[in-house]
């Protein structure tokens, strides 16, 4: 059996770091490659090279022996690979049927073939076992459910080559076991898969072959059978999983800086209360949607919650997020551009925006110019921000970590008492991620208090203090570091999941 | 990384086409290409024509800027400017012309054969323009509040302001135009402080028409309006604020930046500025009328702002940008009416002109992204 998809020397760096270099992998016609690495270890960029979303700086591809130089989605699609996104890629607001045949409706007489639609759709959605009407909006269906309709496009499109990224995330049990079943009908079919995961147990299970990526490179390849998680793990890290984060420099107090009590929200949190002390770093652990964002931003004042208090040293909290930064809140969202950073203006402007009040003179509050720049540049360096003229370059210029640094900087200028970071880390490649865990160790060591959000249980098991375990908008569990165990913590997160 | 700007050559280029100047560049450009052709261009009367049109459009343009600066639009500046107008003219106006304004909701109320309530004196004037001043801040109060509490689309708000406030100005007239307004008012709009006279001086008075007027009243106002303005923008923390609730909203609302006073506040200062406008206009006119900035006085307003570089997406504002897209804008229109064509012909040229302007806008933000 040739090789159905090759990589020769491929390489791709952004701003002069690399995100994949000089990778050298086959994959078999027929077979199942699954893909493991942590975050930011090259995956997703090796993944948008085969989807000819990113342009490899050098090396090639080969798809069936030839040469394969995707320019575009389309090309890709064309030749035959299909995507299963973790963000699904489904118009939400069009039907079944319609979200399948998007690209190109088949005609009668110049008018859409409803008739031809709609009954090839029922035969793809047949094949699928999935029991709905090409005619029901995609909205109205479940997680588990869009993502059939994702593979139903690929086979749509005749994909001899699927490529899943991480698709369990947000499916139950039983929808995951669904999936599981799907994936051998298509391997019955004679259709190759790729599929990527961070859940390893599912990857040994499933595939033929193991590839493990680290920092771009490819570390360790063979047979899954070879392949024991351990070795997963200890290929994927590199190193001691204690490497990977700062050693924690002082010991939390036990007197409360934020202590939130009986927060209740219909249909968004009940009866939450979390208190976070002096010097601690509080991890919020929980699952896609149980409320860990949604606390935060009722701490933050900016969504609004029916009952219970929030209390910051002691005094209540009111009003919006201005009052409450005032207050000693600081936020760095999950959502860094849509909602951390003014993308085209200067990294100064940026990193004074939240103090702007403070550099103003009166009488007429012009902006003491001189005092911003010097500050701006000291919290440039304080972050060792990569940066060169900050009251020149847009943030969007930056790396993902540069850009985080920025927005924890912009904060750091106010002296703020309690930190809410969600997902701190998100997008953000491996070595900038030490970077900004040794910031946060920094913050809880000069007495500030931390509430650190995040999907990845291990940067949570890494640096907190104590963590709160959420699931359906309450909280289920809590787990101080000596008791730290990935299962009781999961276990917890899933609980009702499973139930 | 490759970059566009390689030669030198193509690196001048997009660093002109880059710099505050550009428009100014782009209109002296104009006017040198044009001189030849149009000799009346230069002509000391057609120059101080220009100017004159210049100052009260950069006024209301000055306004629009703070608005297009959040991202929003205010397209209730001409029925702001045209209420004023009459609101002034009938207070101030020191007859009343019977004939005229019998039927008019305002007859004998405000106004009446021995003119407006407020006529005769210095301190009634002030407190006309006061009364201006309230009614435009009001009106802006209410475009800000619909935008900033209610979440109303503010294209939306202020069609609706501009339909209605723009009927109440004409039904307080019945559609008439207010004339009679006193000298003192007047000199407002068009008083000179520096004129100059050409040619020789034959006679002991010099006629009124063959002096032209250069530093104007309508000149000090409106200078001292975009200066103002331009502190405010550029250099205050309520400025950064402006741009930063035009850069990105929802990271300002995140950061503590009270978006729904500035966006109040933007609103308020557009309707000052419309009013400002407003009795420079009236001034100059010498009447309240109720069709002022009515047509495509908005497409003025709009177009200028933008062509000076200001952007409608929001967060890239300058007020000396807008202060060169008035000036462009002015000289277009004025050689077009040099050319001798029609109004409708000078206005298909500067729609085309405005489409102009936003592709340079977009050519702008694509060569500022090759550079960094």
């Amino acid at each position: 059996m040739g090789d159905l998809l090759a990589f020769e020397g491929l390489s791709k760096s952004w701003f002069g770091v690399p995100a994949v270099s000089d990778l050298t992998l086959a994959m078999r016609e027929n077979s199942l490659l699954g893909v493991i690495g942590q975050n930011g270890a090259g995956k997703s960029t090796l993944m948008n090279m085969i989807g000819g979303i990113v342009e490899p700086t050098s090396g090639r591809m080969r798809w069936k022996g030839a040469d394969y130089e995707p320019k575009s989605a389309a090309d890709a699609s064309e030749a035959g690979i299909a995507f299963i996104h973790q963000e699904l890629n489904l118009f939400t607001n069009l039907t079944v049927a319609e979200n399948l045949y998007i690209d190109g409706f088949p005609r009668k007489f110049g008018m859409i073939d409803w008739a031809t639609i709609n009954e090839r759709t029922r035969h793809i959605l047949g094949r699928l076992a999935l029991d709905v009407e090409p005619s029901v909006n995609v909205g109205h269906l479940s997680p588990g459910e869009r993502q059939l309709v994702e593979i139903a496009r690929a086979l749509h499109n005749e994909a001899e080559l699927v490529i899943f990224d991480e698709p369990t995330t947000s499916l139950t049990p039983r929808e995951t076991e669904r999936l599981f079943e799907t994936i051998a009908t298509l391997r019955g079919e004679g259709r190759s898969i790729v599929y990527i995961s961070h859940i390893l147990s599912d990857v040994k299970k499933l595939s033929d072959d193991v590839a493990v990526l680290r920092d771009g490179k490819l570390v360790d390849q063979g047979p899954a059978s070879d392949f024991s998680i351990a070795r997963m793990i200890r290929s994927m890290i590199g190193r001691d999983l204690g490497g990977q984060f700062p050693e924690r420099s002082n010991t939390p107090t036990t007197s409360a800086i934020l202590s939130a009590r009986s927060l209740s929200q219909p249909g968004v949190l009940q009866d939450v209360s979390i208190a976070v002390n002096r010097g601690e770093i509080l991890g919020l652990f929980g699952l896609m949607g149980a409320g860990r964002s949604e606390l935060a931003r009722v701490i933050f004042g900016l969504d609004p919650h029916e009952t219970g208090e929030i209390e910051i040293d002691g005094k209540p909290l009111a009003g919006g997020p201005r009052e409450r930064i005032a207050a000693g809140l600081a936020f760095v969202t999950e959502d860094r551009r849509a909602e951390g950073l003014m993308l085209e203006a200067p990294i100064a402007e940026n990193l004074a925006l939240v103090s702007i009040d403070r550099f103003g003179k009166k009488p007429f509050m012009l902006v003491d110019r001189e005092r911003v720049a010097e500050e701006t540049e000291a919290m440039k360096d304080n972050l060792s921000i990569k940066a060169g003229n900050i009251a020149r370059q847009p943030a969007k210029a930056l790396s993902g970590g540069n850009q985080q640094k920025v927005v924890i900087g912009k904060w750091q200028m106010q002296s703020p008492k309690l930190f809410i970071l969600d997902e701190p880390t998100r997008g953000v490649d491996v070595g900038a991620k030490y970077e900004i865990y040794t910031l946060i160790d920094r913050i809880a060591a000069t007495g500030g208090g931390i509430l650190m959000i995040s999907s990845e249980l291990e940067e949570l098991l890494g640096m907190a203090d104590r963590i709160v375990v959420m699931n359906r908008g309450e909280v289920v569990g809590e787990v101080g570091r000596d008791e730290f165990d990935r299962e009781t913590i999961l276990s917890m997160a899933f609980r009702e999941v499973i139930a | 990384m490759p970059s566009a700007a390689s030669s030198p050559s193509r690196k001048w280029a997009s660093r002109l086409f880059l710099s505050d100047y550009f428009v100014l560049y782009l209109s002296l450009a104009y006017v040198a290409i044009l001189a030849p052709f149009l000799p009346t261009l230069l002509n000391p009367a057609n120059i101080s024509n220009v100017l004159s049109n210049l100052w009260p459009l950069l006024v209301v343009a000055t306004g629009q800027t703070f608005i297009l600066a959040t991202a929003g639009i205010d397209l209730s500046q001409g029925a702001v400017i045209a209420v004023t107008s009459v609101i002034g003219a009938m207070l101030i106006a020191v007859t009343g012309n019977a004939a005229v304004l019998s039927n008019a909701p305002i007859w004998g109320v405000f106004i009446g054969e021995q003119g407006g309530i407020l006529a005769g004196s210095i301190g009634g004037i002030a407190v006309a323009i006061a009364i201006m001043m309230l009614v435009a801040i009001l009106i802006g109060l209410l475009n800000g509040v619909s935008v900033a509490v209610f979440g109303m689309p503010a294209f939306m708000v202020t069609l609706v302001t501009m339909i209605v406030i723009g009927a109440v100005a004409i039904y307080l007239s019945l559609s008439e135009n207010i004339s009679n307004l006193p000298d003192a008012f007047v000199t407002l709009g068009k008083g000179d402080l520096v004129s100059v006279y050409f040619g020789a001086q034959d006679e002991s008075k010099i006629p009124r028409k063959i002096i032209y007027s250069f530093v104007t009243y309508p000149m000090v106002i409106a200078v001292a309006v975009a200066v103002a303005a331009h502190y405010l923008l550029n250099r205050t923390v309520f400025g950064r604020q402006v741009v930063a609730v035009g850069s990105n909203k929802r990271n300002a609302e995140v950061s503590g930046i009270p978006v729904r006073r500035v966006i109040v506040a933007v609103f308020v200062i557009s309707a000052v500025c419309a009013a400002i406008g407003s009795i420079l206009y009236s001034a100059r006119l010498e009447a309240g009328r109720p069709t002022l900035g009515a047509g495509t006085f908005l497409l003025d307003v709009i177009g200028a702002t933008v062509i000076g570089g200001t952007s409608l997406f929001g967060g890239k504002a300058k007020i000396i940008w807008t202060f060169f897209g008035v000036l462009f804008f002015v000289l277009l229109s004025n050689t077009l009416n040099l050319m001798n064509l029609s109004a409708f012909q000078v206005d298909m040229v500067k729609g085309a002109v405005i489409l102009a302007a936003a592709l340079l806008d977009v050519l702008r933000t694509r060569l500022t992204r090759e550079l960094t």
